[in-house]
This record gives C-alpha cells, sequence and structure tokens, in this order.
C-alpha cells in the first residue's frame, strides 16, 4: 500500500469515527431526553400531558419513516443553517443526528416502557418526587435496554455514514465507493469491508459487555 | 402450618374489647368507580386502630387493594374520605401527601426492589431523595439490615435474594422513614409456607417493637389467624363483617366469610358423607354429630370429661381445636349409639353447636 494511499484510509477512518462518534453522541442525549419526555407525558404517565404527547410522537415518527439519503437532502437548508455549510463532515453530522434522534427516540422509549410499573409505584408509596422516579427508577432500571440500543445507534451509523459521502463528509464508505465502485479497484473494497466488518463487531461485543455489566436483573 | 410465634404481646389475653383503642385510621363512606366504569368500593366505613394488626381478606375483586391504596392515595376513592391521624388525606397538597408517604411504609406481593440497585441502595434511597446525609443513610440501613437479618446480604443485588429475602429488603425498605403505618399487600402470596411463617414473624415483632399500625391484605386465612388483631371480609366491594379475629373466625355471619374460612374449618370427610342416611337405622346404630366451639361459651378449651360423658361409646371421628387470641374454637365430628343419645346432649357439655348430620348402621 503507497503512503498516499495509507493516509487515504487513516482520513476515511478517522472521518467515519468523526460523523459516527459526534452524532452518536448528539442523539443519544436528545433521544433520551425526548424517550423520556414521551413516556412522562403519555396518558397514566409522571405529568400526562396526551396532546403535546401526541404531538412530539408524530414528529418523530416523521423523521423515522424519511430515509436517510432523503433526509440529508432535504435538511440542506438547515445544514447550512447550523453548520454554515452543506459541505463537508460537520455537514454530514446534522442529518446524521436527526436521523438517529427519531430511531434512538423510540428504541429508549421502549425500554423505558418496559421498566415495571409496580416499581413506579413502589416509588409514588415512599415519598419520590416525580422527578426522582425518573432519576432513581425509570432510568437506572432501563439501563440495560437504553445500553443495548446505543450499540444498535452505533451500527447504524456507521452503515448511515457510508451514504455522507454524497455531501462530501468522506468516511470509509466514501472511500469504498469512490475507489471500489466507480474506479473497480476492488482490493480497495475488499479492505474497507474487512475494516467495517472489524468494527461493527467490536462495536458489538463491546456493546455486549457494557450492557452486561450494567444488567443486574439475574 | 402457620403457628403464633411465641413472642405475642401479652394484649391477647386481655380482652380486646377492654381497652379504648384510638382510632389511627378511619374510612368514611369510601366509594371507588374506577374509569372503565367498574364499581369496586360500594361506600365503606370502618376503623383501623393504632398499634393493632389489621387484616382485610376477600375473595379476587373484592375491592381490597383499591381499600388499602386510598390509604396513601396511590389510588383515589370517588367517594367518601379517608382520615389518617384525623387528616383528610384527600385534601393533601402535593408536597404534603409526600410527607405522608413517607410516614406510611408499603410492601408488595412481588416486592418491587430496583434490579439495577444494591439491596443498600435499595433501603437507602427513599432516605437519599429525601435528603438525607450520606452517613445517617448508612447507619440506618445498617441498623434495619440487621433488624430484617440481612446485614451479610447488604451489596448484593436483588436478583441474587430468594423471595423471602427480597420481602426482608421490602419490609427494611418500608421502615426507613420511621413509619407510623405499615400497608401489606399480600406480602406474603409469592412466598412458601415456611417463609411466610418467618415474615409472619418479622411483621409482628416489628409490630410489637416499633409499635406501628399494620394493615394487611391476604387471600390465606391462615396468615390472618398468625397474626392479626382484627379482621375485615369484604365482597363485592361491600363490609361483610368486621371483629376480633377471634370472633369472626369462630362465628362467621356472612357466606363469603364462611366460604373463605372453609380451608380451614374441619369438615365432614367425604367418605363418612357418603354413608350418612337421614334416619336412624332400625336396631340402634350411631348418630353423627357435629360440635362447633366458637371460643364464646368456652374459651378456655373443650372439655375431654365433658367428651367422654357424652356416652361411654363414644367416638371422635374428625376435627381440631385452635386456639386464637386466647379462645379455643373449632369443629369435632363425633359419633355416638342412637341409645345413648338423649343423655348424651346433658346441661353439662354444651357445645357452641350441635347439629345431628345424620346416621350410619354400624360403628365407623
Ligand atoms: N386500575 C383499574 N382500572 C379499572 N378497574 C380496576 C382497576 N383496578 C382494579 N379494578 C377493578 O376493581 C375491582 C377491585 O379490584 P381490587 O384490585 O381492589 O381487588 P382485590 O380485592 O385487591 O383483588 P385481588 O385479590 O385479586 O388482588 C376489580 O373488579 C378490578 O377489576
Ligand atoms: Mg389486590
Amino acid at each position: 500500500m503507497s503512503p498516499t494511499m495509507f493516509d487515504r484510509y487513516l482520513r476515511a477512518f478517522s472521518e467515519t469515527l468523526t460523523m459516527v462518534s459526534i452524532s452518536v453522541a448528539i442523539s443519544i442525549f436528545v433521544g433520551l431526553v425526548l424517550a423520556v419526555t414521551l413516556v412522562a407525558t403519555a396518558p397514566g404517565g409522571l405529568y400526562p400531558r396526551p396532546r403535546f404527547n401526541k404531538a412530539v410522537s408524530v414528529v418523530v415518527n416523521v423523521f423515522r419513516a424519511i430515509p436517510f439519503i432523503i433526509l440529508l437532502v432535504a435538511l440542506l437548508p438547515f445544514t447550512r443553517l447550523i453548520v454554515g455549510t452543506t459541505l463537508g463532515t460537520w455537514a454530514a453530522i446534522v442529518p446524521l443526528s436527526i436521523h438517529l434522534i427519531a430511531f434512538y427516540t423510540r428504541i429508549a422509549q421502549v425500554s423505558l416502557n418496559e421498566v415495571d410499573h409496580g416499581l413506579i409505584e413502589a416509588a409514588h408509596a415512599m415519598g419520590f418526587r416525580r422527578w426522582h422516579i425518573v432519576r432513581h427508577v425509570m432510568l437506572p432500571e432501563a439501563l440495560p435496554g437504553i445500553v443495548g440500543g446505543m450499540t444498535v445507534c452505533v451500527i447504524a451509523m456507521i452503515n448511515s455514514s457510508a451514504m455522507a459521502g454524497a455531501v462530501g463528509a468522506g468516511g470509509l464508505g466514501d472511500l469504498a465507493i469512490r475507489y471500489g465502485y466507480e474506479r473497480y479497484e476492488t482490493e480497495v473494497l475488499f479492505q474497507i469491508i474487512v475494516i467495517l466488518v472489524a468494527l461493527v463487531t467490536t462495536v458489538q461485543f463491546g456493546g455486549e459487555w457494557l450492557s452486561r455489566r450494567v444488567d443486574h436483573r439475574r | 402450618m402457620i403457628r403464633k410465634s411465641a413472642a405475642v404481646p401479652a394484649a391477647f389475653d386481655e380482652t380486646p374489647e377492654a381497652a379504648p383503642a384510638e382510632a389511627h385510621i378511619v374510612f368514611e363512606g369510601i366509594g371507588k368507580t374506577y374509569a372503565g366504569g367498574v364499581r369496586a368500593l360500594n361506600g365503606v366505613s370502618f376503623e383501623i386502630r393504632r398499634g393493632g394488626v389489621f387484616g382485610i381478606i376477600g375473595r379476587s375483586g373484592a375491592g381490597k387493594s383499591t381499600l388499602l391504596r386510598a390509604i396513601n392515595m396511590l389510588e383515589r376513592p370517588t367517594e367518601g374520605r379517608v382520615r389518617v391521624d384525623g387528616v383528610d388525606v384527600a385534601a393533601l397538597s402535593e408536597a404534603e401527601l409526600m410527607r405522608l408517604r413517607r410516614r406510611i411504609g408499603m410492601i408488595f406481593q412481588h416486592f418491587n426492589l430496583l434490579a439495577a440497585k444494591t439491596v443498600r441502595e435499595n433501603v437507602g434511597l427513599p432516605l437519599e431523595v429525601a435528603g438525607v446525609p450520606a452517613a445517617e443513610v448508612r447507619r440506618r440501613v445498617d441498623a434495619l439490615l440487621d433488624l430484617v437479618g440481612l446485614s451479610d446480604k447488604a451489596e448484593v443485588y436483588p436478583a441474587k435474594l430468594s423471595g423471602g429475602q427480597k420481602q426482608r429488603v421490602g419490609i427494611a425498605r418500608a421502615l426507613v422513614h420511621d413509619p407510623e403505618i405499615l400497608l401489606c399487600d399480600e406480602a406474603t402470596s409469592a412466598l412458601d409456607p415456611e417463609t411466610t411463617a418467618s415474615i409472619l414473624d418479622l411483621l409482628r415483632d416489628i409490630n410489637a417493637k416499633l409499635g406501628l399500625t399494620v394493615v394487611l391484605i391476604t387471600h390465606d386465612m391462615a396468615v390472618i389467624r398468625a397474626i392479626c388483631d382484627e379482621v375485615l371480609v369484604l365482597d363485592g366491594g361491600d363490609i361483610v363483617e368486621q371483629g376480633p379475629v377471634w370472633k369472626v373466625f369462630g362465628d362467621p355471619k356472612g357466606d363469603a366469610t364462611r366460604a373463605l374460612l372453609s380451608p380451614l374449618r374441619h369438615g365432614l370427610p367425604a367418605d363418612l358423607a357418603a354413608r350418612l342416611r337421614p334416619e336412624p337405622p332400625p336396631h340402634g346404630g350411631h348418630a353423627v354429630l357435629a360440635l362447633r366451639f366458637t371460643g364464646e361459651s368456652h374459651p378456655e378449651g373443650v372439655s375431654l370429661a365433658a367428651l367422654l360423658a357424652l356416652a361411654p361409646d363414644a367416638k371422635l371421628l374428625h376435627g381440631g381445636v385452635d386456639r386464637i387470641q386466647g379462645h379455643a374454637q373449632g369443629d369435632l365430628i363425633v359419633s355416638v349409639p342412637v341409645a345413648a343419645m338423649r343423655s348424651a346432649v346433658g346441661a353439662r357439655f354444651s357445645p357452641d353447636s350441635l347439629k345431628v348430620l345424620g346416621y350410619v348402621a354400624h360403628d365407623v
């Protein structure tokens, strides 16, 4: 492998890592906030606001329904507003995050809803404030699912970021398409596949290990 | 079989009616219609006295949990008032209700422990969220784990505990705010008989040591017999009867109560029932009698001499006597030769009820 090619790999790898880590971090934070909001404002929840709940839910569904590549294009004006450009890694992070927020909100929401209602009731009986129920009961009890969802998200992001080449964001997927697909350099394509498989496997095992660490249910 | 522990407070030996009991929790016409239109309670009124162990029994769906949960407003009644220490709990603000709830501990059938927290964290959490300093939390938790006999499990997660141990953690957690009332919704229903007995001993112990008022729901009459002072029978949202356990158990008035108590009663065994005939056989035979002692007229027990005086050939076929709150009560099924029967029902021997169940041709 020539030094310039190696540099390309290194750059693509770091671009993928940047896109994935930043958009995952943003999405997990915002997604968790949205999931807690959805669970808490649901009818029968801690702060029931049925109409507000419905509205948030519809918005999340809209973003869930749009395929990433279309979202990427549709969001261009918004992206320009946020990061000042529609090209490059940062320009890809905006649609990636929004796509992932909607995805992760639903995953986290399922985990939060699975928390045994008896625990919430017990907390009420013990005189917990509602916020304490979220903080000390719902979030810790849902943690194994929340962490498991993060693993799924990171992997989904590694996949989606391959499409971010469309806005010149670079990354491994972009490299594979430009050299492997457009220039028929199958060797590059093959090497990138190996790197991606290794990356996804590492994330998967790491995520499973972390999930087990935080799961005390058995 | 669940038996009363040796540490039964002396209060049982006094007549329960003698001490004027102060009401701790008062229900005034509590009614509840759930959102779907289900009528769970039909305006029930009664009092729970301070420092006692009060049992609520009834069939599934009778409204027991709804009633219990009205005490700490986990379920708001749609009619009536619940007063705790004279205070109408429905009228409290959110902050006041939170303070009230800290004075009322609660334990559950499925324990409801946090899987993500250790035993120590589970017990300490209610104090932590109430802003108690960490050192004080530690001290309290240690003392409570000691009380429930789980000091060696402090750093263990609930998943690693047996059902009985989980309920002990539940009890420790419920006591962490030094409550005046402990609510138990089928706290032993998920436990085996031996573990149930140990949990009941613990509850009895806590009731005696800390003097708190215990209100418990159960399907298990043996639980009521083992630790309650007073019992309330609920059926279809109405009170069937209420009173000291020995009275209700000794002489149940309602059909629902009798049905609930039947597993504890010594009924007529099937083989005997099959041989009974309504009329005495032409040449003698034996009468089968059911004697019932309610604990009212012979609280001290059933005289064996009197039993013998029934007739020299009388036989005890089936039965048993239980001592509940110092009142001996139970059912005895005896056979007596028909010839000797008249003298048998003499003045010296008077069960609270005597019924001729039928006759058998030969000796049984
Ligand atoms: N949240 C609810 N919504 C609607 N109906 C309810 C609700 N909770 C209880 N009910 C109904 O109210 C009635 C009384 O229920 P409750 O739970 O108080 O009975 P219970 O005596 O505790 O029964 P069990 O012994 O089975 O626990 C039942 O008919 C039940 O179906
Ligand atoms: Mg119930």
